[in-house]
């Protein structure tokens, strides 16, 4: 049994493990930096994981970007800086915010035109149904606009407080 | 035996749904009216047939039969009875069976419980049914056959991916799965009035209960994957803006654009284009998903190109009915404009407003998924859109939306009084943020835009909840009771699930106030964390029935003493070698003490992630308030087809409102 555990405990021990991304030993000193370096690492891509930022992942490439990261910071490289720095070794791939291109045109403007055509669309829209409304005078152009004699006939019956029959 | 029964009947139930897409149609178009009422019988047959075929290969899976290659692959015998149950749909072939057989479900469901809809339109949404099941059951036989036999049996399986081996995610997929193929029955709908050009208000009443059962289902699988993705993985996350992710929220976005847009229809006869139109692009969107996740090209471009026989599949699927489905639009579309007129201050404006904003949010959604995807193939460029992108795209995209839903809900039909919903809605702002003020100023401060979250989903539960109150207490507080009792099931639900986003806006804000803690402890240790101290006391190891697990003990103290003891572990299943995660968490009220365990070293030295998140919960009590308004709703049976009307009506004459 004790032989068994042991075996159990070296396997598990001997496994790299996952859970814990940022570790322990990879923190920076000053709070502030770490906060800077946390935030810059969401937005950058683990580039062999699948839509993992380096803040997430617990692959060895993550962890050497983590620190190669906080290193940059250490030297007093800004944000910008950093981002030009790895995108310059790992190309644009690592940013998982896509930087202002022609090639990202589409990507970033296309929800700002959507939402001004499909606000556009809608403001017609209205416009028609007025302009509908004002030249026919109808209110509900799809009822008819007299009662059928049945229709008028039960309007009387309800109008005079009869029940059915 | 039983594997080949399960085989032969999944080959009798593309012969079943060949028939059921086809002679209806033809029934339908000469007027036949005994080929048209052959649909429904073939429905519950197809359904039946699926059914067994699915029996089948569960059978296989609880005797680990091994002979089946598809229970080699994702099985082993060790795996605690749930799992054999969770892994039949664990793997690529099984949950495609399990998607035809939700596909076979809704016909069934429709055949059975619409039976008062005219032949003609039951018969031909049958039938566009069966073209979607047959599409998929020709997949299953000949690109992702489950029944495929090993002809030397092994002795042991390879086992299920260790992470799958969950309750949560035995349970995720059908929920999920329920919702998204759900749609299609909406889908089915409105391609058969497309069909036969009847697209009227009817429509709209007939496609709301099936729309609002695959919206109940869709809005619990989604915050159910996403409360797994919070225990299981580990770093108490709860949303990636992953692909696969992004793939279930598209159509979630655009059912929910739908379920708001088919009330106008079926009120005022108004905007038929548009809800047609999103009935198709819903469930376009769920077909869209189904590629992603199933053909492999979300890994990589090019990892699709190497292996596209599955992909191709879903590919010419997913064309032929997007493409067919939209032709037959464009064809009919003209012949559907009219309908009601209404000002844009008004229930109906609100609602159009909703759609305007769910739609751009979905379409930013499917372009930041698509995006590299698209670049890559066109000129072999690669980058990453990630969360980054959704959060200044889509995010802010809701918060427009959330402002208005308590306005839309006090607005009338046709012309809306804004006046009269602002006056009632500024005390309740007004009230709402002095709260929110003098909760920052209590708590000395905090971030700006987290307190503004807070205050807008405080702001959508009491609209919401106002409208109740609104409604019952209209003429003096006499009547209240008698007012409640008056208000229809439909008003409730409403107000029940707009407070459950509410609900989930607080849960989603209050995350900016969590704490993290990143430390290496040794036994003895003791750390502050949020208002608890926790303690290391030792580590321990665990065998279950296939994993090897060694765990952290640590003690929760608050001042009175310790209030819980946490082991978070880490797991290294038999015939894996990548360990897992198993977080150990403490729940308070809606918060939670959330522990992961990371390396083990020299000394029982243990890596420790501790967060205390304040009102996290929220974040899935949220959605689950809005399944429950979308029950209650669906349970308002005045807004059923043909649903039979109760003889007398209370005799005392009502007070007029």
């Amino acid at each position: 049994m004790s032989t068994m555990r042991v075996l159990v405990l070296a396997l598990v021990l001997a496994a790299s493990s996952p859970a814990l991304a940022v570790r322990p030993g990879e923190q920076l000193p000053d709070e502030a930096q770490e906060a800077r370096a946390r935030r810059l690492s969401a937005e950058l891509r683990c580039l062999v994981c699948q839509n993992q930022s380096i803040d997430d992942s617990d692959a060895s490439l993550a962890v050497d970007l983590r620190r190669l990261v906080r290193e940059r910071i250490l030297a007093g490289d800004n944000d910008q800086a950093i981002r030009t720095f790895l995108v310059a070794r790992y190309g644009e791939f690592v940013l998982l915010k896509p930087r202002f291109s022609l090639q990202t045109l589409v990507l970033w403007g296309l929800p700002g035109v959507a939402l001004v055509l499909g606000a556009g669309a809608a403001f017609r829209l209205f416009r028609r149904r007025r302009a509908v409304a004002e030249a026919g005078g109808v209110d509900e152009p799809d009822m008819p606009a007299t009662l059928s004699t049945a229709e008028q006939e039960e309007l009387d019956r309800l109008l005079a407080g009869k029940p059915r029959g | 035996m039983i594997v080949e029964l399960g085989h032969f009947v999944l080959v009798l139930a593309l012969v079943v749904a060949l028939f059921q897409a086809s002679v209806p149609v033809w029934g339908a178009l000469r007027r036949d009216d005994v080929l048209v009422r052959l649909a429904p019988r073939a429905a519950v047959l197809q359904f039946l047939l699926v059914a067994a075929s699915f029996a089948a290969l569960t059978y296989a899976y609880l005797g680990s039969d091994f002979s089946v290659l598809n229970v080699f692959q994702n099985s082993h015998s060790l795996k605690p009875a749930i799992y054999k149950w969770s892994g039949v749909w664990g793997n690529h072939e099984g949950s495609m069976l399990l998607w035809v057989l939700i596909l076979a479900l809704f016909g069934a469901a429709v055949a059975l419980f619409s039976r008062n809809l005219p032949a003609d339109i039951l018969g031909v949404t049958l039938a566009v049914q069966a073209m979607i099941a047959s599409a998929f059951l020709a997949f299953l036989l000949f690109a992702s056959n489950p029944f495929i036999r090993i002809p030397q049996a092994p002795f042991e399986g390879q086992g299920l991916n260790p992470v799958l081996q969950d309750p949560g995610l035995a349970i995720h997929p059908p929920l999920l799965y329920l919702g998204y193929v759900g749609f299609s029955i909406v889908f089915s709908f409105a391609a058969a009035a497309l069909i036969l050009g009847r697209v009227d208000a009817a429509f709209a009443r007939m496609v709301r209960p099936w729309t609002l059962a695959a919206w109940i289902a869709l809005t619990l699988g989604i915050a159910m994957g996403s409360y797994w993705a919070y225990y299981e993985l580990g770093w108490g996350g709860y949303w990636f803006w992953d692909p696969v992710e992004n793939a279930s929220l598209m159509p979630w976005m655009t059912g929910t654009a739908l379920l708001h847009c088919a009330i106008v229809m079926e009120k005022r006869e108004a905007l038929k284009t548009w809800t047609i139109l999103l009935a198709i692009i819903t469930f376009s969107l769920s077909l869209l998903g189904t590629f992603l996740v199933r053909s492999g090209v979300l890994t990589s471009v090019h990892a699709f190109a190497v292996d596209p026989e599955r992909g191709l599949f879903i590919l010419v699927i997913l064309i032929a009915f997007i493409g067919g489905s939209f032709a037959l639009f464009a064809a009919r579309a003209r012949a559907m404009e009219g309908g009601g007129l209404f000002a844009p201050v008004s229930r109906e404006g609100a609602l159009v407003f909703n759609n305007l904003f769910l739609s751009v949010a979905a379409l930013a959604v499917f372009i930041g998924t698509l995006y590299p995807l698209l670049l890559e193939a066109l000129n072999g460029a690669k980058i990453s859109v990630g969360a980054p992108f959704f959060n200044l795209t889509a995010v802010p995209l809701m918060i427009p939306l959330f402002v208005v839903i308590p306005i839309g809900q006090k607005l009338a039909w046709k012309r809306g009084d804004l006046l009269g919903a602002l006056q009632r809605l500024w005390w309740i702002a007004a009230a709402v943020l002095c709260a929110v003020a003098a909760g920052a100023f209590a708590l000395g401060g905090g971030p700006v835009l987290a307190l503004a979250g807070i205050a807008l989903g405080l702001y959508l539960v009491l609209g919401a909840l106002d409208d109740i109150v609104e409604r019952s207490a209209r003429s003096g507080f006499s009547h209240v009771f008698a007012r409640l009792s008056g208000i229809p099931r439909a008003v409730f639900a409403m107000a029940i699930a707009h407070a459950g986003v509410g609900v989930m806006v607080i849960g989603i804000a209050a995350t900016a106030f969590e704490q993290e803690k990143i430390v290496s402890m040794q036994p003895g240790e003791t750390i502050r964390l949020g208002a608890f101290n926790l303690t290391l006391n030792g580590l321990t190891t665990e065998a279950g029935p296939n994993y090897a697990s060694v765990g952290a003990r640590f003690s929760l103290r608050n001042e009175t003493g310790v209030i819980a003891d946490l082991t978070p572990a880490k797991r290294t299943y038999v015939g894996r070698q990548m360990p897992t995660s198993e977080v150990a968490r403490y729940r308070y009220g809606f918060s939670e003490v959330y522990l992961a365990m990371g390396e083990t070293s020299e000394g029982n030295r243990v890596d420790l992630r501790a967060y205390d998140k304040p009102f996290v919960l929220l974040i899935w009590l949220g959605p689950v308030l809005m399944a429950l308004g979308g029950l209650l709703s669906l349970s308002d049976r005045r807004l059923r087809v043909g649903a039979p009307k109760r003889a007398a009506r209370s005799p005392q004459p009502q007070p007029a409102a």
